[in-house]
């Protein structure tokens, strides 16, 4: 009885122990629900970016299925992660498009500038009064430079599929 | 001209399931028709009730299930099960027992776990050992050829006069013995052996998993009977009786629930044939097959994850 | 004779080969040359629309070690640089130059060497890369960069081990020119410093064998025969046989001292430094119970394949399946207006019952059938469960790269599961995944620097309007102190 005693307080002080010396610094698991978002920065779930939406999934203050951009891949991925259910996507947060870069048509642009802050990966070149640019292999398709532009001279054209990117499926024929 | 896609390969292929199917069925053959002349009609009418209740059953499940039920019916995959389930139970046993044996086998070991090639646990095995746990009692009462009797079989026998206190020697000289084993039922053993030979030599099945379980029966056999010989039975005594070649040759070679690669196999059977001798010998049920052949069932994906291939390297 | 290997699994497979004399192709009216090569690089034309090219002219220029120089196979006007659909899985379009033929298949002055020894390999090299010379033995792999190697080549291999059902272009082509064949291995021999070559033919191939024996001579080549069992012509699996060495998966045969090459690249390298000619025809077995007459033609590289089928007699029955390449790793197309790339070594038109004959497919019944046959000892079986479930990570741990993709596990399988595909499928699947995966680091990368540059700039702002408002305040502290005194 002593025995037991004596050997489960010794279990306890090992576990204080390593709860205070070998405590994981910050919260591992909103890097790992960032990891499997796809970056596009677009703030379709309602959060600034893609770490302050895997912040709020890791607080419980959101759904995993808030990102249009990812798809049901990245919600089966999250509920795969946090072990959930998964869930279609929530179509008030908008709705999967193809993919599409943006581009900007030449003769409409006014060299104002205004797009190109809301980009979050600096994809768009451009200085004040010169010609602006996208540069089509940075561009995400988050769509942000499209409202901010004046002139609405911003369009999204979807990537065309080319050979080079096509993929057997399992599909039967 | 426009035509239609698919990929490759585009040549066509001779082989199915029901062919294989097939030939299991041709090998039982020889074992059918000695239990036959051993047993009279009373395998027959097993025989039937477990097909019939058999594919029944299948269809039943596959209806609900809302699979294409002629397809899957025609691919034997379930009077196998239904036939080696009939050749296990003694012939003597109430029509129930063949019945809810097949019922368990193919709707619950089978199907509840997603039907042909989705079951972790051999159907016939599972089903057997419900009987044996539930009804042991009709289980044990086996039939002796060419009479209207029934008494225990030589296992069984063996391993309650072992545990009375006498010696092998002894044991074997009960009219219950023949040569090397149960009296008429060493026939037995090689119609299964003769089947199990055909099967080999028609490429239906590989020598990896039968030589495994043989050698991991009679390895540790060999070894106590050296030890021990008073004590413990030789190993032509195991290889003889009770279902040791249908075992090797029939069940545990079912491929959907052994390991997957040669040398997982070659584990698996190990496992099985040690399982076998180790519960026979100091377990608690004369005749360790099924146990065996489950437990093993339970092994399979852990030996095919540490048998999987690697990359190869070279020096 | 040496003692051959044995690779594991293999299928010995029905030949359905076609022994018929080579004829020549007439001139198609367009010839199509698609911009896409290997490793999704594109050649880049040079030539515009409205542009006379004589055969044999360079109408697109490489600009990676992946691809080659495309050359025109007649004399003509170019008539646009448009997509058409091209000889690709996909089916889809692509940019494509298309030549329309004046029928006077004139062409440019050739410039023959006869003597290649006077030549530097790194001169043969570049002739061979200024041929726009491939593997025509189905990959179109340029040779120049595989003869690029750092690597010390003790064994030259010419693989004439042609072992898909229905392909016969490589046992036609040795038997007509089997003397040139020698000569291109000795060229390609001489490239290398190899100190020994083979020449392997499958063992059903007498004939050929035959016409090699006489045209190797005195020539210190060795000729062997290999079972005829599919797929010996594999280069992984030929290497085995005839050296008993398994390389390494994804390794290179030049990594161990070996290269091989096709017979049919074999010649287009005697044609190139002897001859002086580009890649501009290839030999090209027509044939399956669809065609009425089938033919070993040798065709213009860019000829659209109902040219050659018309050429055939027309099609015969109901074709199910119109493939090009043989009928275990070929793939199907949709129309028979795309044209034939360097690649094409075979056009099949299958009728349904040379086909499977749209098998139901059944479960998998675990019975290891496919682990069995297949050549690179991986286990199907495992690889199907892993991809149906889309456990990807999985699949790889079981080698699905390794792969080859040659169809016996396909064949094998008794409940007809299409494993080729799934293969292809989880493939793709985890290229895919790899890109988005790449794709969003990027952008994350590029976030965060954003980011960073802005708090940064931030930082700065606010720096110097501090040291603003400090100098102001020590200024006016300056001019108060000067008022003071006063």
């Amino acid at each position: 009885m002593l025995l037991l005693c004596l050997i489960f307080i010794l279990l306890g002080l090992i576990l204080g122990y390593a709860a205070q010396h070998l405590k994981v610094q910050g919260d591992p698991i909103v890097e790992q629900i960032n990891a499997l978002l796809p970056q596009t920065q677009c703030g379709q779930c309602k959060y600034p970016g893609c770490k302050p939406y895997a912040l709020a999934i890791a607080q419980g203050e959101a759904d995993i299925n808030q990102c249009p951009p990812g798809g049901e891949q990245t919600i089966s991925a999250l509920a795969n992660l946090l072990g959930t259910e998964t869930k279609p996507l929530n179509a008030e947060f908008g709705t999967v498009k193809a993919p599409a870069v943006a581009f900007i048509i030449e003769q409409d642009c006014i060299g104002c500038v205004k797009c190109i802050p809301p980009c979050p990966v600096d994809a768009i070149l451009g200085a004040s009064k010169q010609m602006h640019t996208v540069i089509a292999s940075e561009c995400t398709g988050c769509e942000l430079c499209i409202a901010p532009c004046p002139v609405d001279c911003i369009i999204m054209i979807p990537i065309a599929n080319k050979p080079s990117q096509w993929q057997w499926s399992t599909a039967h024929d | 001209m426009q035509f239609p896609t698919s990929s490759s390969p585009f040549s066509p292929s001779s082989n199915t399931v029901n062919r294989v199917m097939l030939q299991v069925l041709l090998a039982l053959l020889p074992a059918i028709g000695i239990m036959f002349w051993l047993f009279g009609d009373a395998l027959l009418i097993q025989l039937l009730l477990a097909c019939s209740t058999a594919l029944l059953a299948e269809s039943y499940m596959l209806w609900l299930r809302k699979k294409p039920i002629k397809m899957h019916l025609l691919d034997l995959s379930a009077l196998v099960s239904a036939v080696l389930l009939a050749l296990a139970i003694p012939t003597i046993t109430p029509w129930w027992i063949s019945i809810s044996g097949t019922l368990f086998a193919i709707i619950i070991a089978k199907h509840l776990y997603g039907g042909l090639g989705y079951n972790p646990f051999n159907p016939a095995m599972a089903g057997y050992v419900f009987l044996l746990i539930s009804f042991p009692q009709q289980m044990t009462a086996w039939a002796v050829p060419f009479d209207v009797i029934s008494s225990a079989t030589v296992l069984d026998y063996t391993k309650t006069q072992l545990g009375l206190g006498f010696s092998v020697h002894e044991i074997s000289t009960s009219p219950l013995f023949g040569y090397l084993a149960g009296k008429d039922w060493e026939y037995i053993s090689l119609a299964y052996l003769l089947g199990g030979l055909w099967l080999l030599q028609r490429k239906i099945i590989s020598w990896h998993i039968p030589a495994a379980v043989l050698l991991g029966l009679t390895i540790p056999a060999l070894t106590a009977y050296l030890i021990d010989s008073t004590q413990f039975t030789s190993p032509l005594f195991h290889l003889l009786s009770g279902a040791t070649f249908c075992c090797a040759f029939f069940i545990a070679t079912d491929p959907v629930t052994a390991a997957t690669s040669n040398k997982g196999r070659l584990i698996f059977g190990v496992l099985i044939g040690s399982l076998i001798y180790i519960i026979r010998t100091w377990g608690g049920y004369p005749d360790a097959i099924a146990f065996a052949v489950l437990l093993a069932n339970l092994g399979a994906p852990s030996i095919d994850y540490y048998t999987r291939p690697k990359q190869v390297k070279l020096s | 004779m040496t003692k051959l290997a044995h690779f594991h699994g293999g299928l010995e497979l029905a030949a359905h080969t076609l022994s018929a004399p080579i004829i020549d192709s007439s001139l198609p009216e367009e010839l199509i040359y698609p911009l896409l090569q290997r490793a999704n690089s594109y050649a880049t034309p040079t030539v515009k629309i409205g542009d006379y090219v004589l055969k044999g002219q360079i109408i697109a220029s490489a600009n990676s070690p992946f691809t080659t120089p495309v050359h025109a196979a007649s004399s003509g006007i170019v008539k646009s640089i448009e997509p058409r659909i091209i000889a690709h899985p996909s089916n889809l379009a692509d940019d494509c130059i298309v030549i329309e033929t004046d029928g006077l298949d004139e062409a440019l002055a050739s410039s023959p060497c006869f003597d290649y020894q006077q030549e530097t390999p790194e001169n043969l090299r570049t002739k061979i890369h200024q041929a726009g010379i491939v593997g025509l033995g189905g990959a179109a792999f340029p040779t120049a960069t595989k003869l690029t190697t750092k690597q010390d080549i003790h064994t030259l291999i010419i693989n004439g081990a042609e072992c898909e059902p229905y392909i016969s272009c490589d046992a036609s082509l040795i038997l007509q020119k089997a003397t040139e064949i020698v000569q291109g291995a000795l060229i390609l021999q001489y490239i290398l410093q190899a100190k020994h070559c083979i020449i392997a033919v499958e063992e059903n191939m007498p004939q050929a064998t035959q016409a090699l024996k006489q045209a190797i001579n005195a020539h210190s080549i060795q000729l062997t025969p290999v079972p005829a069992i599919y797929p010996t012509g594999g280069e992984r699996q030929l290497i085995q046989v005839l050296s008993g060495t398994k390389l390494p998966t994804k390794s290179r045969p030049a990594e161990y001292g070996f290269i091989c090459q096709n017979v049919g690249t074999t010649y287009a390298v005697y044609q190139a430094i002897i001859q002086g000619l580009a890649l501009t025809e290839r030999i090209i077995t027509v044939t399956g119970k669809g065609i009425k007459q089938p033919q070993n033609i040798r065709t213009r590289i860019g000829t659209p394949i109902k040219h050659l089928i018309t050429q055939s007699g027309g099609y015969s029955k109901d074709v199910q399946r119109l493939i090009m390449g043989g009928s275990m790793m070929g793939i199907a197309l949709n129309s028979d207006e795309i044209a034939v790339t360097k690649a094409s070594n075979c056009i099949l038109a299958m009728t349904s019952d040379e086909l499977e004959n749209k098998p139901v497919e059944m479960p998998c019944i675990r019975c290891g059938d496919c682990a069995t046959v297949c050549p690179e000892e991986l286990l199907p079986q495992q690889l199907y469960w892993y991809g149906r479930s889309e456990q990807l990570e999985q699949c790889q741990d079981y080698q699905l790269f390794s792969c080859i993709e040659c169809g016996c596990c396909d064949v094998a399988c008794p409940s007809h599961i299409p494993l080729v595909q799934q293969f292809r499928a989880a493939k793709g699947a985890i290229i895919i995944k790899e890109k988005q995966v790449e794709q969003a680091n990027l952008a994350k990368a590029r976030f965060q620097n954003q980011q960073q540059r802005r708090a940064r700039e931030e930082q700065e702002q606010l720096a110097k309007a501090e040291k603003r408002k400090a100098t102001i305040e020590k200024m006016k502290a300056a001019s108060l102190a000067k008022k003071k005194p006063l």
